[in-house]
């Protein structure tokens, strides 16, 4: 009764990072309820194989649906299966990753069971045999703390709030039957531009670029700045140059593109409008460069550079390849 | 092709929030209310799709309290053709906001059912999926390109670094992302027009809610930084307090 089941995403045979912060903090969770953290993953065939690394972030069990069509999100097959689950009796709360899919899928589950998402939640505790969470609003201008009523408790975690940890678990492998429902969805294909490429939502390390830039022609400067900060780091954009048209909708951050939570963000020529301010609010640590000493993105920032973006930024291209050249 | 809009009245994305006395709500006092930006796009896309076929209807559905009307006579401006408020008092949450307006979407006729991907006062993102569940009909989210015919819609959603292809029949519910297209101002002549057009209002109650509000919180002021110098003399500085500071790189 009192156990967590994570819904894990396995996106081309990687186990996402994303998915392994929602399977720990089911861990955490279960571990605080006296139950048992399960996970779900549902893929094409072969996604056994990759599932079997959910065991080192404590699942106990790891219930394992296989279609072929499962290659793709198919949402109307995850939900029938999520639900059933859900249903079982056996769970306290269902946690999702707040990803594409998960922020896509979990109210489809939340009306089937007759409950509200807590969506985007960055912090939970229980109280009183009671979950309670935390999550943001009006893009982080406000925290609203809600308490489930009824369980199972179901919610989207933020990604990069909750750090994952490995733990033992039992990893015993339950394959799951065809589930029932209709299927009235067929997703075709999905399409990314360059599987390197990190998402801004999911990134540790964001550079973002404002209206400062001066045009699209000149991101070349951001793009090795984010070479240079490897792996972990992805390019984010102000909603001043999106309008503009000089950069993708998907690269936008603030109230209208994404909330982000990175270790480390980077603002660059951005002068920090309040619906931008708001997307970053939960970035750990923020840098930023602008030649205006009065611009507002440095009251919320660690550390600010006043000067040249084009003067500062090769400049600091090359320490932080030294840094990390150096180790 | 008959559409259904539903809209909210959210508060501008430049309002600097403040928490009522009540500790649970938005104190309104001096904040600009709009349109909830992602429900342009949708409102946009089912008039162009009117008058690109030259028939068909636009029904704005908002549910909120009585200056909700406000935003729907915006909708009216643009070119909806009615408008239906479904006023209720005070904060709901998804599941019993999402089966209020499936009831009333239930009993009209319609091919599509449009939303903005969220609302960004509460960033929920549920009451599409949900509506659809309610209504039996399928469902895509965040989309960012739309193509219909003969009853067959493919929908393209934005998700990490890309977008996935969706596919399924009419009537089916939508909700839609920035980059669907340019929403219009309302013209003089649509802001006359819609004087004239009709706005319905019924009261509704709401079912209670599995999730309770117990607080909302202003986060605390970020301390303020420091600047660590001027120009590119002071990027050994940044490196070493990213470091040494905080742990960062």
């Amino acid at each position: 009764m009192a156990n967590v089941l994570a819904y894990v995403e396995i996106r081309d045979a990687i186990f996402e990072k994303t998915s392994r912060e929602v399977l720990t903090a089911a861990h955490q969770l279960a571990a605080t309820l006296g139950g048992q953290a399960h996970a779900v993953v549902l893929g094409a065939i072969g996604v056994k194989t990759a599932a079997t690394e959910l065991a080192s972030y404590g699942a106990e069990k790891i219930f394992i649906y296989e279609d072929e069509s499962l290659a793709l999100y198919q949402p109307d097959v995850n939900s029938a299966v999520v639900t059933a689950l859900a249903e079982s009796g056996q769970y306290e709360a269902v946690l999702f990753p707040a990803t594409a899919r998960g922020k896509d899928l979990a109210p489809r589950v939340g009306a089937k069971l007759g409950h509200t998402v807590a969506t985007e939640v960055v912090a939970w505790t229980v109280e009183g045999g009671d979950i309670v969470v935390q999550r943001p609003m009006f893009a982080g201008k406000a925290m609203a703390t809600l308490k489930f009523t009824t369980g199972p408790a179901l919610m989207t975690l933020r990604p990069n709030v909750f750090e994952p940890e490995e733990k033992t678990g039992a990893g015993e492998i339950v394959s799951l039957e065809t589930p029932e429902g209709p299927v009235r969805v067929t997703t075709t294909a999905v399409e990314i531009g360059d599987r390197n490429k990190l998402d801004v939502g999911e990134a540790s390390i964001v550079v973002s670029g404002g209206r400062g830039m001066q045009g699209p022609e000149n991101w070349h400067i951001l793009e090795e700045l984010v070479e240079a900060l490897g792996d972990e780091a992805a390019l984010g954009a102000s909603r001043a140059v999106v309008d503009a048209g000089w950069r993708d909708h998907g690269e936008q951050v603030g109230q209208t593109g994404k909330t982000v939570s990175p270790n480390l963000y980077f603002a660059v020529g951005v002068s920090g409008a309040i619906q931008h301010l708001a997307g970053i609010r939960t970035a750990k640590v923020i840098v930023a460069i602008n030649r205006d000493a009065d611009a507002p993105i440095f009251g919320v920032s660690d550390f600010g550079i006043v000067g040249d973006l084009f003067e500062v930024v090769p400049v600091l291209t090359e320490a932080i390849r030294q840094v990390r050249g150096s180790g | 092709m008959n559409t259904i809009v539903c809209i909210k009245r959210v508060p501008d994305s430049a309002t600097r929030v403040r928490v009522a006395e009540d500790g649970r709500s938005l104190d309104p006092a001096g904040v600009k209310f709009v349109i909830n930006p992602y429900d342009e796009f949708a409102l946009e896309e089912a008039i162009r799709r009117k008058e690109q076929a030259g028939e068909g209807s636009v029904v704005a559905i908002a549910l909120g309290s009585a200056d909700a009307a406000e935003s729907l006579r915006q909708a009216l401006a643009m070119g909806a053709d009615e408008a239906v408020l479904l006023r209720c008092e005070g904060l709901h949450d998804a599941l019993p906001v999402s089966r209020a307006l499936a009831d009333e979407i239930q009993g009209r006729e319609f091919d599509l059912v449009l939303f903005g991907k969220q609302a960004i006062d509460d960033d929920n993102m549920q009451v599409p999926q949900m509506v659809a569940e309610f209504l039996g009909l399928p469902c895509a989210t965040v989309v960012v390109d739309l193509s219909v015919s003969d009853g067959r819609v493919s929908a393209r959603r934005e998700v990490e670094g890309g977008q996935e292809v969706m596919e399924f029949s009419l009537p089916a519910v939508v909700s839609v992302q920035k980059g669907l297209n340019e929403p219009r101002y309302p013209s003089l002549k649509g802001i006359m027009a819609a004087k004239k057009k009709p706005l319905e209002e019924k009261e509704v109650v709401l079912s209670s809610s599995t999730l309770m509000l117990l607080s909302l919180d202003e986060p605390p002021a970020p301390a303020a930084g420091r600047i660590v110098g001027e120009g590119p003399d002071a990027v050994p500085e940044l490196i070493r307090a990213l470091r040494e500071e905080v742990g960062a790189l």
